[in-house]
């Protein structure tokens, strides 16, 4: 098989770690194929990165022009749809990237899509059986997408182990010329940080972090008062944020800040993948939720199945009285 | 402005355990609601009329359970919703729903259509796809939009709390993170003053669709394994608080 291709995203030199995953993914799910790596930018940076890409895959595709400096999607899907082949099998990381790209591009090439695939056996003919999640990951599905005029796939970060073998001592192709003349109705301009709040929980050891469970805004006040008591940090998931009763920097998961804490305290936080992608060193996590079916008990250490706005109040003056 | 906005009736998942059996959700568990990014979209195109004038329509693939969604946001304050329903579209993937209601844009003039950014039983799919059989320009994840002069400019939510800010050309397409607005209250006052409301129902014939096969289907839902488990601790609250004070103790979670 010829025509499985990943498309690697990269910044300042360096390939993404969901590079090596689409590597790993191709080998896993199209077991006899020669996975051609793609890789658009500009200059210096672009080429670092397809030599580090050489160094694992077969076949790197160069797309270099000034245009495509930045990742801009729309750039993008002209470019892929001009240059892959019928038939075309396209892995995508499931980034803010892949799925700004991957919808619009499978419609441009006439192939199936299949977001977000967190597991999966290898291909049989032209099915590929995949694992994906719904409802925040209360619930998995096992759907089939039929391959039979290529497909876009792109994959959950972490779901797929990265293939560090680094043995391929591949050759770059330089067909930066194909990728000329490619205009955009959507033009990147500036890209902004969020806003530094008062508390940098990136640095806490202890954190009480809330979510959805906590029902009203008033309680709020409830995992305060257990954070105080703890000497721990306050943060939250994303609906919190969203709702406006904390603000951005205390937002964990993905789409927030990144954290590496000795214990996590999760009240009433379901624990989709978007969240749990914000928590890293492996920390002493408590969940504690009044769903036993809650994801976020796959990855507790301890988790406790309650009312969140019956236990915290009890926890609390448990640890003020010592 | 005229901007149409794709709602979707969903099970609600925030409210409520989702039950699998044989493979299937427990129907009778299900509670329905309008997808939660659905609400940021029509609240973000009730406030650019607002600012700009124009009208928002509401649109949804469905069957007649539907209509509620349509006329819930109706309450919210969009102008007017729009039923796209046949018995040919039941089982459309995101192909087939984005063939639809690309079907329906064509049918209008519209200068926005807003998508919510995924559904919760859904992949984040529709709004790119409706973007590229429209040939219109796309951007996901919104999460601010400035109307200026003939073009948006748009700030993308990306990894780690930044922010992409591009403009981007009308007509488009785009899909909207929630956090980008509060939704407005709707009362009950609002549900009554629309639930005489008329609302148009478009078929296959009338649209001059048929959806194509669908390529990705769903083979089953199942419950997945439990990891490496919790520890999961029983008792009263307060016993819970005590054992859960030792071990944060005994973990450095006490200062």
């Amino acid at each position: 098989m010829d025509n499985v291709f990943a498309f690697l995203a990269h910044a300042g030199g360096r390939l993404d770690d969901s590079a090596l995953e689409l590597l790993g993914a191709a080998r896993a799910l199209f077991p006899g194929a020669a996975p051609i790596a793609l890789a658009a930018g500009s200059g210096a940076s672009l080429d670092a990165a397809c030599q580090e890409a050489a160094a694992s895959f077969a076949e790197v595709w160069k797309f270099d022009q000034e245009a495509l400096a930045y990742p801009n999607a729309e750039l993008l899907r002209p470019l892929l749809a001009r240059v892959l082949p019928p038939g075309a099998i396209v892995l995508l990381p499931h980034s803010t990237l892949g799925m700004d790209l991957g919808p619009g591009l499978s419609v441009k090439l006439g192939a199936a899509y299949l977001p977000d695939v967190v597991d999966g056996a290898a291909a049989a003919g032209t099915t590929l059986e995949a694992v994906r999640q719904e409802f925040g990951g209360q619930v998995s599905s096992h759907v089939a997408c039929d391959l039979s005029a290529g497909a876009v796939v792109t994959l959950r970060s972490g779901a797929f182990k990265a293939d560090a073998s680094r043995s391929a001592a591949g050759r770059v192709v330089d067909r930066s010329a194909e990728a000329a003349g490619l205009t955009a109705r959507r033009r990147f301009l500036e890209r902004v940080q969020a806003e530094a709040g008062d508390i940098d929980i990136t640095r806490e050891e202890v954190l009480v972090s809330v979510g959805r469970g906590i029902g009203d805004k008033e309680n709020i006040a409830l995992v305060e008062e257990l954070a105080e008591a703890m000497g721990a940090a306050l943060c939250c998931s994303r609906p919190i944020v969203d709702a406006k009763w904390l603000e951005k920097p205390r937002q964990v998961g993905t789409s927030g800040q990144t954290v590496k804490p000795k214990v996590y305290l999760a009240l009433g936080i379901s624990g989709s993948f978007q969240h749990l992608g914000g928590i890293k060193g492996n920390p002493f996590l408590v969940a504690v939720n009044k769903n036993p079916k809650a994801p976020i008990f796959q990855a507790a250490s301890v988790g406790i199945v309650a009312d969140l706005l019956e236990l915290v109040p009890e926890l609390t003056e448990r640890i003020r009285k010592g | 402005m005229e901007i149409l906005v794709c709602v979707k009736r969903v099970p609600d998942a925030a409210e409520n355990e989702i039950v699998v059996e044989g493979g299937a959700l427990r129907a009778d568990d299900l509670v329905y609601s309008v997808n939660e990014w659905d609400n940021y979209a029509v609240e973000e195109a009730i406030q650019i009329v607002e600012r700009e004038g124009g009208s928002v329509t509401v649109v949804t693939v469905g069957d007649g359970d539907s209509e509620e969604v349509l006329r819930r946001e109706m309450a919210m304050g969009a102008n007017q919703g729009l039923l796209l329903s046949d018995p040919a579209f039941a089982g459309a993937d995101g192909l087939g729903l984005a063939t639809i209601l690309a079907a329906a844009v064509r049918k209008g003039t519209y200068d926005l259509v807003l998508t919510g950014a995924l559904a919760d039983d859904g992949a984040a799919q529709v709004g790119g796809m409706l973007a590229a059989l429209l040939d219109w320009p796309f951007a996901s994840l919104v999460n601010s939009i400035e109307v200026k002069g003939g073009l948006l400019r748009v700030g993308r939510e990306i990894e780690g709390g930044t922010q992409e800010v591009s403009e981007i050309d009308l007509p488009c397409v785009l899909s909207i993170q929630t956090g980008i607005n509060e939704p407005r209250y709707v009362g009950l006052r609002g549900i009554r003053k629309v639930a005489s409301v008329e609302l148009p129902v478009l078929d296959a014939a009338a649209l001059g669709v048929a959806p194509p096969p669908a390529r990705v289907r769903r083979v089953d839902y199942f419950v997945p394994p439990a990891g490496a488990g919790a520890d999961m601790l029983t008792g009263t609250t307060a016993e819970l608080a005590g054992q859960l004070v030792g071990l944060l103790k005994a973990k450095g979670g006490l200062k």
